[in-house]
This record gives C-alpha cells, sequence and structure tokens, in this order.
C-alpha cells in the first residue's frame, strides 16, 4: 500500500496501482487517450505525462508507471502543461481537424480535451497525412484520418471480445487500424465505437444523423435479451437515435451488445399504430379504441374462462403481465412462450441465475447445458471471458452451440454429457451450471432440469445454479406466477387446443416466437408494438408500446429488478401497455383497481415484492424443482440461432438484416463445423 | 505516403506450403520455443516464407504460418507489416534498403539516396525496368557507428558516399557480390582516421 503525494495531496494507493490511479484518488483530472480501465495497458498517447520526484528530470506517463512509496507527483506544474501541449500539437499534426462534419463533435475526448490542455495554433505548415477508411462490417463506420493510434479498438476486440480481428498495420507514421476489410464477427464490436476516444470509428447507422446537444437522454434497460442491460436511450423528438450503454458493474459492466445497440431502426418499421379489427371479409380493417376494446371486451365476456388463454412475450413488462393476470383471473396464463419446462411451483433458485452475473468472477469452474452465452447473452459473456483469462477457470459445455470466446472442453452434444459433468466438476469448490433454455425447452427440459440441480453445489456462501435465459420477461413473468394454475394449460396445450377448438380466445401480450399459424382456429387478440407473427394471425390488433415507449420493470436473468423509463411515445394511436388493459378491464366492467402506474406498481410490490426491490439482486430461495425422468438422446442445440434476430423490434430493423447477411453465413458455418 | 504495399489479388497464390527443406527449418525453429509460446517463432517463419516465394510473402503464407503458430492472422499481420525487411509484394531481385534515420541522414544519407535514385532511375517502392533492382527506405538498421549505410539483399554496406554507393549498385548490375562492410577503408567501427 504505497503513501504518495499527488500536487500536495497525500494518497494511499493499492500495491500495483498506477500514478495515474493515484491522482485519480486525489481528485486530479489526468487527460488520456489510450489508458482505459477495463483495458490492458498501452502507453502509446503520452498525453498522461506527470512530473515525478525522485526520477529522470522529463515527464512521465502515468498511465504506465507504478504508484511507488513516497512518491512527489505534480499534476499541473509548468514541466507538465508544456509536455501536454506539446503532446496535443503532436497529435493534432495528423488529425484532419474537421470536427463540423464529424459525428463525435461534442462528445470527443480529443476536442475536449484540446480545448483543456492544448494550444490555440499550430506550428506544423507539412502536409497532413491522409489514410484510406476501412471497412468493418455495417455497425462501424471509419474515418482513418482522423485515427490518434491510441489502439483501445486493437486491445478491446482482443482482450475483452475475444475476437482479435482489428490489428495496427504498418509502422510509425504509416500504422493503420484495419481489419484488413472483413467485417467485424463479433457480437460486442458496437463498444468499439464509444472506446474511440476520437471520431475514427462511429457508428454506421447512426452517421450524420444528430448532434450530442439535441438529444434527449432516458435511462433504460435493454430487452433484447436476459441480461437487463444498463442503457441510454438518446431520443430527438418522437425518434430513438440511438442507444448507449450505462456503467452497472454488476450488470454489464460499461459494455453493450450489437443487437440492443444498433436494432432500435426495427422500431420505425413494422409498427402497428392503430387498432385493427378483422371484418366480416377476413381482412383486417383500421378501427378505433372505443370499438376495438368493444370487440375485445364482447369477446372475453363470451368466453368461458377455461377457454381462454393469455401468452406472454418476451419483451413483456412486469406491469403489463401483473395488469393481464389480474384482469384474466381464470384464464390459462403462460409467459415461458419458448416452451421452458419450469414449474410455476418452482422456487425462485430454480430460475435465476443465483451468485449473480457477476458471480461467475468468483467461480472456479463454469458448466454450461445447451446454453450458448456467446449469442444468448453476449454481455455476460465478455464477463466469463475476463473470468477465464484470470487462469484457475475451466468451462464445460454440453450441447451443440457455437464456438466461445474462450477455451472450453466439449462433454457431449445431448444428455449423454451430463454422465461426465459431475467427472467435470469434481474438486472444484465454487462451480456454477448455467442451463440454456435450449435444454429446458424440449419435453425432457423437467429432467434436465433435475439433473443441472443435482450437479449443482449449494450451500450458505455458493449457490451455483443458473438458468441462462434469452427473454427479457422471463424471470418477471415467473416471479409474478404468470404460469398456469392447477389444471392451466402451458403453451404448447395452449396452441394445440386452439387447433382443436378448446380453446377459442388467445390474447397475445406481444408474444411472436411460436407458430402462430397453429392459432387460426382461434379468436386472436393481438397487443404489441410490431407487426410480426402474432399480429398477422390475429383478428384484433391493439397497438402497444415498444420498450423505450414505456415505463416498465423487467427482472434480469440473475433475479434484478429494474426500471426503465419513458423516452419517447408510442407512434400513431399506440398506447402504454398496462393502459391498454385498464382501459379493457373498463370495457369488461371488471375495472381494475388502480388509474396510474404509480397504483398499478402499488398492488404489484405488495403481490410480489421482489419487483419493488430495484437493482437488488440475492440466491433465490432453494427447494425441491425438476422431475426425475428419462431423457432423450437428441443433442443440446441453443435456443438462438441467429443473434441479430431474435425477436420483433431485431427481425424489422435494416440493420440487423445486414449482419444477418454478413455474418449469419459465418455462423452457420461455425455450427456445421461444431455440430 | 500512407497505405500498406501488399501485392494485389491477381498476384496472389490460392495457397502456400513450406517444401521441405524450409519445413524441416521451421520445424527445429519451432522447436526453440515452449509450446504454449510457439507464436515466438513468428518471424523467422515469415522470413522463411518469404525466402521460398522468391523475396515476398504472399497472403496464403501470412494465414498458413498464423495457423501453424495458432495465433490470429491480424497479428501476424502486424508482424509482418512493423518490420521492413518483410515485402508483401513481389520486388526486384537485388532489394536496396537505404537507411535514412537521424543518425546516418546527419552523415548523408541524403547523398546515398540521391545516389540510388539517379543511378537506379527510380524511387522509393519502385522496382527498375529490368526487375534487378528495387529501392526501399528504411529505419534504422542498427549499424549507426558505420553511417549512412544501406541493406543490399542480406549484407550491410557501410561507410558510404555518393561515389561508393554508385560503384556498388554498378557491380550489382554486372552479376557481381561486392564486398560488405565499410566501404572506405576502416576496418569493421574502429575509430575513424582522423
Amino acid at each position: 500500500m504505497p503513501k504518495l503525494k499527488v500536487d500536495g495531496v497525500e494518497v494511499e494507493v493499492p500495491a500495483g496501482a498506477t500514478v495515474l490511479q493515484a491522482c485519480e484518488e486525489a481528485g486530479k483530472e489526468i487527460p488520456r487517450f489510450c489508458y482505459h480501465d477495463r483495458l490492458s495497458i498501452a502507453g502509446n498517447c503520452r498525453m498522461c505525462l506527470v512530473e515525478i520526484k525522485p526520477g529522470p528530470p522529463k515527464p512521465a506517463a502515468s498511465c504506465a508507471m507504478p504508484a511507488g512509496e513516497n512518491m512527489e507527483v505534480f499534476t499541473d506544474s509548468p514541466m507538465v502543461q508544456h509536455a501536454r501541449k506539446g503532446v496535443m500539437e503532436m497529435l493534432l499534426i495528423n488529425h484532419p481537424l474537421d470536427c463540423p462534419i464529424c459525428d463525435q463533435g461534442g462528445e470527443c475526448d480529443l476536442q475536449d480535451q484540446a480545448m483543456g490542455y492544448g494550444v490555440s495554433g499550430s506550428r506544423f505548415e507539412e502536409n497532413k497525412r491522409a489514410v484510406v477508411d476501412k471497412y468493418m462490417g455495417p455497425l462501424v463506420q471509419t474515418i482513418m484520418t482522423r485515427c490518434i493510434h491510441c489502439t483501445r479498438c486493437v486491445r478491446f476486440m482482443d482482450e475483452i471480445a475475444g475476437v482479435p480481428a482489428i490489428g495496427a498495420l504498418g509502422r510509425g507514421e504509416h500504422m493503420e487500424i484495419s481489419t484488413l476489410e472483413a467485417g467485424i464477427a463479433s457480437e460486442l464490436s458496437g463498444n468499439i465505437i464509444d472506446l474511440c476516444p476520437v471520431g475514427a470509428l462511429t457508428s454506421k447507422p447512426y452517421a450524420f444523423v444528430a448532434r450530442p446537444w439535441e438529444l434527449q437522454k432516458t435511462e433504460g434497460i435493454d430487452v433484447m435479451d436476459a441480461v437487463g442491460t444498463n442503457i441510454r436511450i438518446d431520443a430527438r423528438g418522437p425518434e430513438v437515435l440511438r442507444v448507449l450503454p450505462r456503467l452497472h458493474e454488476d450488470v454489464n459492466e460499461e459494455w453493450l451488445s450489437d443487437k440492443s445497440r444498433f436494432a432500435i431502426d426495427g422500431l420505425k418499421r413494422q409498427r402497428l399504430d392503430k387498432p385493427y379489427v378483422r371484418g366480416a371479409d377476413g381482412k383486417l380493417k383500421a378501427s378505433n379504441w372505443d370499438a376495438a376494446l368493444r370487440v375485445v371486451a364482447d369477446k372475453i365476456k363470451a368466453t368461458e374462462p377455461g377457454k381462454l388463454a393469455v401468452i406472454a412475450g418476451d419483451q413483456t413488462d412486469c406491469e403489463t403481465m401483473f395488469a393481464a393476470k389480474s384482469l384474466f383471473e381464470g384464464a390459462h396464463l403462460d409467459c415461458r412462450q419458448d416452451g421452458m419446462k419450469i414449474a410455476g411451483s418452482a422456487p425462485r433458485g430454480a430460475y435465476i441465475l443465483n451468485a449473480g452475473l457477476a458471480g461467475v468472477e468468483e467461480a472456479d469452474r463454469l458448466l454450461l447445458i445447451g446454453a450458448d452465452p456467446r449469442v444468448e447473452a453476449a454481455v455476460f459473456n465478455a464477463r466469463i471471458r475476463k473470468r477465464w483469462l484470470q487462469g484457475g477457470f475451466k468451462v464445460g459445455v454440453i450441447g451443440q452451440v457455437g464456438e466461445q470466446t474462450y477455451k472450453t472442453e466439449h462433454l457431449g452434444d445431448g444428455p449423454d454429457g451430463l454422465d461426465k459433468a459431475a467427472d467435470f466438476i469434481e474438486g472444484a469448490e465454487r462451480p456454477m451450471v448455467l442451463v440454456g433454455v435450449g435444454a429446458l425447452a424440449r419435453a425432457d427440459g423437467a429432467a434436465v432440469l433435475a439433473k443441472a440441480r443435482a450437479l449443482s453445489t449449494v450451500n450458505d456462501d455458493w449457490n451455483g445454479f443458473g438458468v441462462l435465459h434469452t427473454a427479457a420477461s422471463r424471470v418477471g413473468g415467473l416471479d409474478l406466477g404468470f404460469v398456469p394454475g392447477e389444471d392451466g394449460k402451458d403453451v404448447e396445450a395452449i396452441l394445440a387446443d386452439a387447433e382443436s377448438g378448446d380453446i377459442e380466445t388467445v390474447y397475445l401480450l406481444g408474444a411472436d416466437e411460436f407458430d402462430a399459424s397453429r392459432l387460426q382456429n382461434a379468436f386472436v387478440i393481438y397487443q404489441g408494438a410490431l407487426g410480426d407473427a402474432g399480429a398477422h394471425a390475429a383478428d384484433v390488433i391493439l397497438p402497444g408500446a415498444a420498450y423505450p415507449e414505456k415505463s416498465g420493470t423487467y427482472v434480469n436473468m440473475e433475479g434484478r429488478a429494474q426500471r426503465s423509463q419513458r423516452a419517447v411515445f408510442p407512434p400513431g394511436d399506440g398506447r402504454e401497455d398496462w393502459s391498454i388493459l385498464r382501459a379493457l378491464s373498463g370495457a369488461m366492467d371488471a375495472t381494475l383497481p388502480y388509474n396510474d402506474l404509480r397504483g398499478l406498481r402499488e398492488a404489484m410490490e405488495a403481490a410480489c415484492p421482489v419487483l419493488g426491490d430495484l437493482d437488488a439482486q440475492a440466491p433465490g430461495e432453494w427447494g425441491a424443482f425438476g422431475v426425475e425422468g428419462a431423457l432423450e438422446s437428441a443433442p443440446f442445440v441453443s435456443s438462438v440461432q441467429n443473434f441479430y434476430m431474435t425477436d420483433p423490434i431485431s427481425r424489422a430493423s435494416p440493420t440487423m438484416a445486414k449482419c444477418t447477411a454478413e455474418f449469419g453465413a459465418a455462423a452457420e458455418k461455425q455450427a456445421e463445423a461444431h455440430g | 505516403m500512407s497505405g500498406l504495399d501488399i501485392a494485389p489479388d491477381k498476384m496472389q497464390p490460392k495457397a502456400f506450403a513450406f517444401d521441405a527443406e524450409h519445413d524441416a527449418r521451421a520445424n527445429v525453429i519451432i522447436a526453440k520455443y515452449p509450446d504454449a509460446k510457439k507464436q515466438s517463432a513468428v518471424m523467422p517463419l515469415l522470413d522463411l516464407a518469404q525466402r521460398q516465394h522468391g523475396g515476398w510473402i504472399p497472403r496464403a503464407a501470412i494465414e498458413m504460418i498464423a495457423d501453424r503458430l495458432e495465433m490470429p492472422s491480424i497479428r501476424v499481420w502486424e508482424v509482418a507489416t512493423f518490420y521492413t525487411m518483410y515485402f508483401l509484394a513481389p520486388k526486384g531481385q537485388h532489394k536496396v534498403q537505404v537507411c535514412t534515420t537521424t543518425p546516418c541522414w546527419l552523415r548523408g544519407s541524403d547523398d546515398v539516396v540521391k545516389a540510388c535514385k539517379d543511378h537506379l532511375g527510380i524511387g522509393f517502392g519502385q522496382v527498375t525496368e529490368d526487375g534487378k533492382f528495387s529501392l526501399h527506405e528504411v529505419e534504422c538498421l542498427g549499424a549507426c557507428v558505420n553511417a549512412p549505410m544501406i541493406q543490399i539483399d542480406d549484407d550491410y554496406y557501410e561507410d558510404l558516399d555518393a561515389a561508393s554507393t554508385t560503384r556498388i549498385l554498378e557491380a550489382f548490375a554486372k552479376g557481381e557480390t561486392p564486398e560488405h562492410g565499410p566501404q572506405n577503408g576502416r576496418r569493421g567501427s574502429e575509430p575513424a582516421k582522423a
């Protein structure tokens, strides 16, 4: 624990800390470009120079200098000021200074630090260097002349993403950042846009769209997967223009998956902006709220409770599910549209990742059963890789899944691999067992669950069992008990009975991930935001709100309830989903006992206290779950076959379509090689 | 100047493999390093590939070396583009590599460069019409005590001036290989005579 003085302020830092970290500890701002907390130290931009005594009479790069006992550091001495001006002048020699046409303008480290530490003029009269722009795929736009060679992007892809696609080619003045004209086949590539301290790597879909100061910034929660990534939704007027990650050390650190970042252009397509009712001619006709709600209310009232089913989708917020559960009491409810065999009676410990997402950093072994974290939970996968890089950590895989970004031991394709799992876990102190949706959604899912439970180590300070969910709504739905009660029917039974006519009316809450053609004999009400499979099968469409358009509570796969705020309004006549159900309850003469979101939340939290305990994570109650039984021999496959298209928004997104075209073929090839 | 000098696709061979002789040498080189650190062999392997493939390294060779050393191909590209001794496109039969880094420049590398350009009639990065010579500007080759210097193929020619540079190039043009080392009568790097 060296003690040192920074500008006269005494600080004590952990052994191994750098001078830069000591300066931050002392509250001093050190400008930097190449240094980043989560990346290895490069020390090549030289912007963080400070004066250190005792030492050679020249400035030292504080990011790469270990803090030493009794050091005296000066962060604002004449030597430091002079050195920073020199570095800044040097960096700007080959920088085009095209800020007025640069997308980074207004949120650019180089711009800010040039203002703060630079000089107002340049002595450079020679020609600037120009660099040919590189192709890095449909997501990342490059303007390479602006690059200052900090190599953050190179280190991110190599260290965090685990896809070493970017390199620094050439040397000295001829150095160029390049992927050799290949797209970056990583699920996390968008993060290099945030990391780039200048405008060399910018967002391709967002090019020339807006300036940062025009944007309304709203704190939200991502719903493209079950990680619950904290996001900032940037909107201008009615349009969501971009999504950026927010810092949350226990969930996403500061990363965001490409789907969450770039699928937002899907919010402008296929939107349901008016109520529709199927007319006598069999065609959907635009209607209005009163008429549509009347049709729905009459139909539901005319349906016996036992012939009504409600299926909640993958992105449905807890408020909507709670309202639906109250309103449709006695109906067949299910939030597990993927068909995962976790019983409604199971304790909470049976369906969350008990140790927490950050808990994997404390694990010493990881067993993945039918789970493919790279595509099912890309941001969490970066954390698994982080743990793997620290050493003393083995990952075992059971199932036919794609390549991960760390070394794995393949124990088998199907349930036969489970026999080897006990040997794999043997000897580990804190093993983690993650079961994927692909393994739980099979007919023998409950037996797989029981096997996984038996393999898990659960004691007072470690619960290594976890389910790797893929749907943002799933844990919340299970918490709320949005599952069939006694004699209730699950999704598969609902679909089968809808075909046979035993189920008369089906109410879909943004549920699209099943074969909707099986619903053609039933009367289908679709409440949702985008016209996908569910809306095509619908007899009445009630336009809802997509995730940036409503305030909602979501519980991520580790059981952490988080609240997303509304960034924009739904387009057209669309309404927030809970309010549609509230209006419907009025039309049904069964008015729900709350008039606003606060009232709804109070009732919801009274019924389900975990949803009120925001941002808390703890292992769930433990108990018996799963059903011992025979396993089928079929291999486990991931529930996500195309990372870029998993929900109505990403399926409607032109950017995701481009990614699928570019990287989908590669993913298929990879699957074949491993299959 | 910017951009990498990589041979166009039509010149790139589809595949590359070491022949028996080079393969044996590659095995000897790789065996020098612990198995987990075998990527340390990347530089000598690139050199082997260049020698086998007529003085330049095709894309296929870089991919092959990456596979063989189990490292990402971009890392091999980084090495191959960093060092001036690797050529990624066909060059002249003799590669005249002039050092222009500060010590050589202070000792008169401008004269050496001018002599090369005048005598060969080409600029940096170019190849003479007969394909015999190509001229390259390189960074410090570590022979500063005998500056200025040029490297032709595997040999250093040191303590040069315009006349000795021209003489060396003429000898190469005639098919001779002139004596390498200092060209002003010095032995090795002994103190220059006053």
